[in-house]
């Protein structure tokens, strides 16, 4: 029996994420897995079908320990105590990347980031993850109980299955001095669909040659219905928000189509785009690495191109 | 009164490497250096090393020492945040050192912060561009007992606390910590400073300190990995681009439209 922890995230709607639901699928496939899902605060309804064995609620982040996790951490580390599993998992999300590596050094655990596969075989725990930027994948072996791992957003499909779980909440903990305080949140406007969610993402890159071309992505995006993305490179030289950066230290995305203009495809950008389901390169340089990741591609000066795109892409959709 | 703060650093492979330079010996699990490229420090740690400046040049009152553990250091690599303005460099290095897990880092950097410390502030680049793993500065502040604000993209230190901006997918937090605190710097604090003569020439004369593990009171049983390495391999892409060809680049443009349309992707 392979004993999991899985603690779940919710969306912006208060739903599962996707990405928990990959994480039931990554769960699920382990052999003999049982699998306990924590919820910070009360679960979604919807909780109560998931394909595990047994759904707890801990204490509800509050809002001033959002982004620092101290009291989320010990609520997950007493949780952790009590179960004693073989694995914790969570999703490679700025909630889980905190309190995974707290809970580790915490209790002196072995930790794996943003993986991309875990299986376990005679007792032992196994990850994959992408190293070097991506341009590598690493396999580990996990020496020490419990195995905490994070998953990378889209590795896994969401998790169909259906199960009949216990519902309980878990003992409450103590609260835990906040020492680093939270005083203010500013977020970006956005309009439009959210870059995580799009189906159509539109990235720009250093090519573009400055902040105005992101107008012209900007249109084709809204005649997609889709949100406009960047390379680092872009939001580096501050010709559109670091908040719409795609790639290992930005946004994963997964949409159905991924048009990028003007950008490299350098393997920390790949990082973030590459389970989209087909991507577009347009590119001047033809012996650009993205045309070898790309499932299409113009070779050209993206100003030419773009023009007869849009206008093509607006009639097809009138 | 003075402020001393710590920057961790690390030597890695240059992460500018072309894709198709990039090798990897499967026999060792290590990654091959391209004949000529010299590694580098991580990028991020070298917003960290930024990070120190900003505050160093409000308050000339500022220590800044470079921490860093690992073998083989190249010299020229390891002296650029000393370049750039820090005053010390101090590594942890012994032959032993050369394939550590975060969890083996995180005990010598703790060791040697408490031998070399106290600091005011620990700072760390918000991932290494190697392993990419993010868990070392963390890490840290777990295994120090102090406050931790991670991907800080601002930072101004008030008396004995420090306000932060934090960046989130969506914007940024305000946030306050007291001192002495652990951060992680994200680049989004703006470009490394590039090292002018006076700081290449100051950088030439100091001379690193060096601890080895003797010196921190750790034996190599103090730092068996938790994770095993069991292979390093580079994916192979069978994916085959199909590329649109018209009569001149607008053409061209018209064509992936209806293409996309044809494959029922728009
Ligand atoms: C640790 C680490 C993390 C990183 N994280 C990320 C990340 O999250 N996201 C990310 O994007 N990058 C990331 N990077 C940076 C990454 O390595 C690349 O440097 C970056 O993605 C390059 O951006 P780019 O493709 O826009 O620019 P470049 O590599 O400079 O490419 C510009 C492209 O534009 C093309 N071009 C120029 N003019 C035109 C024109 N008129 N028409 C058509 N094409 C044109 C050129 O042929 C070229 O291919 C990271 C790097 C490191 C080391």
């Amino acid at each position: 029996m392979t004993t999991v922890l899985l603690v779940a995230e919710r969306d912006e709607q208060g739903e599962i994420s996707q990405t928990t639901l990959q994480a039931v699928a990554a769960a699920n496939g382990l052999t003999e897995a049982q699998v306990t899902i924590a919820f910070a605060g009360e679960a979604p309804s919807s909780a109560g079908s998931l394909a595990a064995e047994k759904v707890v609620t801990l204490s509800a982040i509050d809002a001033s320990d959002s982004g620092i996790y101290e009291q989320a951490t010990a609520d997950v580390a007493a949780f952790a105590a009590s179960m004693n599993p073989d694995v914790v998992m969570f999703n490679k999300s700025d909630f889980g990347s905190i309190v995974s590596a707290r809970l580790a050094f915490r209790t002196d655990s072995a930790l794996a980031a943003d993986c991309i596969g875990i299986s376990n075989a005679d007792g032992a725990v196994s990850v994959t993850r992408p190293v070097y930027g991506g341009s590598a994948l690493a396999e580990f072996e996990i020496r020490s109980t419990p195995a905490i791992v994070t998953l990378r957003a889209g590795a896994y499909e969401p998790s169909t299955e259906t199960g009949s779980p216990s519902v309980e909440a878990a003992d409450s903990t103590e609260s835990v001095e906040q020492r680093a305080q939270v005083t203010d949140t500013v977020a970006e406007a956005r309009d439009g669909v959210r870059l995580e969610d799009a189906n159509f993402v539109v990235s720009g890159g250093r090519g573009l040659g400055g902040p105005e071309a992101f107008h012209v992505l900007t249109d084709l995006a809204s005649v997609l219905g889709g949100a406009v993305g960047a390379s680092r490179a872009a939001c580096d030289a501050g010709w559109i928000d670091h908040s719409h950066q795609v790639g290992l230290t930005g946004k994963s995305v997964s949409p159905d189509v991924y048009i990028a203009v003007g950008i490299s495809g350098a393997s920390q950008h790949m990082a973030g785009c590459s389970s989209s389901r087909a991507i577009v390169a347009i590119n001047k340089d033809s012996t650009s690495n993205i045309f070898k990741e790309a499932r299409f591609g113009v070779v050209g000066d993206w100003e030419k191109i773009l023009p007869s795109f849009i206008a093509t892409v607006r009639e097809l959709k009138a | 009164m003075k402020v001393r703060i710590v920057v961790l650093a690390k030597q890695v492979p240059d992460p500018e490497t072309p894709p198709s330079q990039f090798k990897i010996d499967e026999s060792s699990n290590s990654v091959i250096t391209p004949n000529g490229v010299p590694p580098v420090v991580n990028g991020f740690d070298l917003n960290a090393v930024e990070a120190a400046l900003l505050l160093k040049d409000s308050d000339a009152d500022v220590e800044i020492t470079v921490l860093s553990v690992g073998s083989d250091f190249v010299m020229d690599a390891m002296k650029k945040p000393l370049a750039m303005g820090a005053d010390r460099l101090v590594l942890v290095a012994d032959e032993l050192l050369d394939k550590l897990d975060s969890s083996a880092t995180v005990k010598l950097l703790a060791a040697a912060i408490q031998k070399d410390g106290p600091f005011d502030l620990i700072l760390g680049g918000r991932q290494a561009s190697d392993w990419d793993q993010a868990h070392v500065t963390l890490g840290l502040s777990e295994v120090l007992g102090l406050p931790l604000v991670s991907l800080v993209k601002k930072l101004e230190i008030n008396g004995d606390s420090v306000s932060l901006q934090r960046l989130i997918p969506d914007g940024y937090q305000a946030i306050t910590a007291p001192i002495p605190a652990v951060l992680t710097v994200t680049n989004e604090l703006g470009e490394p400073r590039y090292p002018n003569l006076r700081g290449i020439m100051q950088a030439s004369r100091k001379k690193p300190e060096i601890f080895s593990l003797d010196d921190l009171g750790l034996s190599p049983e103090d730092l068996t990995p938790k994770l095993e390495l069991k292979k390093l391999y580079v994916p192979e892409s069978n994916k085959q681009v199909e590329l649109i060809e018209g009569e001149d680049e607008a053409d061209s443009g018209k064509k992936l439209a209806l293409r996309l349309r044809e494959e029922k992707l728009i």
